[in-house]
């Protein structure tokens, strides 16, 4: 796996990072030993079909899931060392967002927001003050009385964006963000987490099984299959060499910063 | 027919009376440590699953048969072993006070299992989002599992609520007290059959309330 010798002091580092688990069938290899170096700032793609190990290696960087073997380390801190409240205090410096929103479905969006700020300890006017920039930061400051149940898939990943953004974190963790949406909405989400990783700088590590949106969104991407990644590609300008890559690329039809988005759409 | 009805309403209203009372405390003392004990316990069991947030299988394995022993007494007998233990707690084996306790012993195990279910039944995501938030285990039963939960857990206390006034009746076979007793006492050994009538009518009456009260609350609480 060539890396760049002249890359950047990697802000994301993982090194030798495995997961096995045993089965009455024997040892599964959900993701074999990966190293991987992300920049700081970068937007980064993790792009492969489902069950390729994708979640795995996105859901060990915040420890959702322990790696049975290897090293990450994230801003200099070695997240796998990591135990209880120091290990819960570095989690909420990590953003992540999810394919099925998971917002609490008895919490308004405000409320959902304010869940971030009650894990903090966070109370009274502070919450609700907080609470209501981070909503009104991803364009639904009017929605916030509103139950899950009552806004479009668009909105209910903002919702769980701006929850992401109550603690302002330098990294964010998208598992499949897009993959729940039309693809107008998809766009819409997608363009605002562009507008993060470009005006915050926010490191944005994207999980997804659709080339264009890795195409359209990510600097580089790996491509993996069966718990490994078999491809480096810089997004752009791609020269696949695996089968893989050469599938991905070939079938991707391309979105710009020009596609218009329909109107009238509540996104 | 109805004559009788109504002077068997008068006749007996003080019985009456103090049967539906005594059926009242039966249940509501049951309840009450059904939801106190019954809860945690659920909890517990939830938790320590394989894969569960603070996993602990063999703890698991042991509350979960402990659980099903006591589920699987048919609740007559339940009492009757019970007995011995009633005497040590509240003094006597009889009335509605010592039906009370064999009535909880039967109704916390069950409404464990039904929290089980009902915190099995919030998404998981919606874990492992607080958890990304930073969220402890503490925190993500308080903001997460019971809140998410909640229409569930109510509809839960009204099954079980529900569940145990008919089962205060069996009790009453034991002389536990409460509507069932009366309506045994007096419908089936001495063949006042209007007695029986307003038990039975009285313990309709009961049910139907508890079971609109709960889809009522269920309902309003519910935001999905």
């Amino acid at each position: 796996m060539e890396q760049s010798p002249f890359i950047e002091p990697a802000f994301i580092d993982i090194q030798g990072v495995a997961k096995t688990f045993t089965t009455r069938g024997g040892v599964v290899h959900a993701l074999q030993p990966t190293d991987l170096v992300i920049k700081k700032g970068e937007m980064f793609g993790i792009l492969g079909f489902s069950g390729a190990g994708k979640s795995t290696l996105l859901r060990i960087l915040n420890r959702l899931e322990e790696p049975t073997a290897g090293r990450v380390t994230i801003g200099g801190r070695e997240i796998t060392a990591l135990q209880g409240a120091e290990l819960r205090a570095a989690r909420a410096s990590i953003g992540m967002i999810f394919q099925q929103f998971n917002l609490l479905a008895q919490r308004t969006a405000l409320e959902n927001v304010a869940l971030a700020l009650d894990i903090e300890g966070i109370r009274g006017a502070e919450r609700v003050t907080r609470a209501r920039e981070a909503l009104a930061t991803v364009g639904l400051a009017d929605k916030e009385h509103a139950y899950p149940s009552q806004l479009s898939g668009g909105q209910r990943q903002r919702v769980a964006i701006a929850r992401a953004l109550v603690h302002n974190p330098a990294v964010l963790l998208s598992d499949e963000a897009t993959s729940a949406l039309d693809p107008h909405s998809a766009l819409s989400i997608l363009r605002f987490l562009k507008q993060l990783n470009r005006e915050r700088g926010m490191t944005i590590v994207l999980v997804t099984h659709d080339i264009n949106v890795a195409s359209y969104m990510c600097d580089r991407a790996v491509i993996m299959e069966k718990g490994r990644i078999v491809e480096f590609m810089d997004m752009k300008n791609p020269q696949p060499t695996s089968t893989l890559g050469k599938f991905f690329i070939e079938t991707g039809h391309g979105w710009t910063d020009q596609t218009v988005v329909p109107e009238g759409e509540a996104v | 027919m109805f004559a009788a009805l109504i002077t068997a309403l008068v006749e007996f209203w003080p019985d009456l009376q103090k049967a539906f009372f005594d059926t009242l405390l039966m249940v509501g003392v049951t309840m009450l440590f059904a939801i106190l004990i019954g809860t945690p316990l659920g909890l517990f069991l939830f938790l320590t699953e394989r894969g569960g947030l603070a996993a602990a299988p063999n703890l698991h394995r042991v509350a979960g048969y402990v659980v099903n022993a006591l589920r699987s007494f048919p609740f007559i007998i339940l009492m009757v072993v019970l007995i011995p233990l009633a005497r040590i707690v509240v003094g006597t084996s009889i009335g509605p006070k010592a039906a009370a306790l064999s009535l909880s012993v039967a109704a916390i195990p069950f409404f464990a299992r039904m929290v089980e279910q009902n915190l099995r039944e919030v998404p998981r995501g919606l874990v492992d989002a607080a958890l990304a938030c930073g969220a402890s285990t503490r925190q993500v039963i308080r903001y997460v599992l019971v809140p998410e939960a909640m229409p569930g857990l109510i509809g839960s206390v009204t099954v079980t609520t529900i569940g145990f006034i008919a089962y205060s009746a069996v009790a009453g076979a034991i002389g536990a007290g409460g509507l069932g007793d009366l309506a045994i006492r007096y419908g089936y050994y001495r063949f006042e059959t209007s007695v029986m009538v307003w038990c039975v009518i009285i313990m309709f009456l009961l049910v139907q309330v508890v079971q609109w009260f709960g889809t009522w609350l269920g309902r309003r609480l519910d935001r999905r």
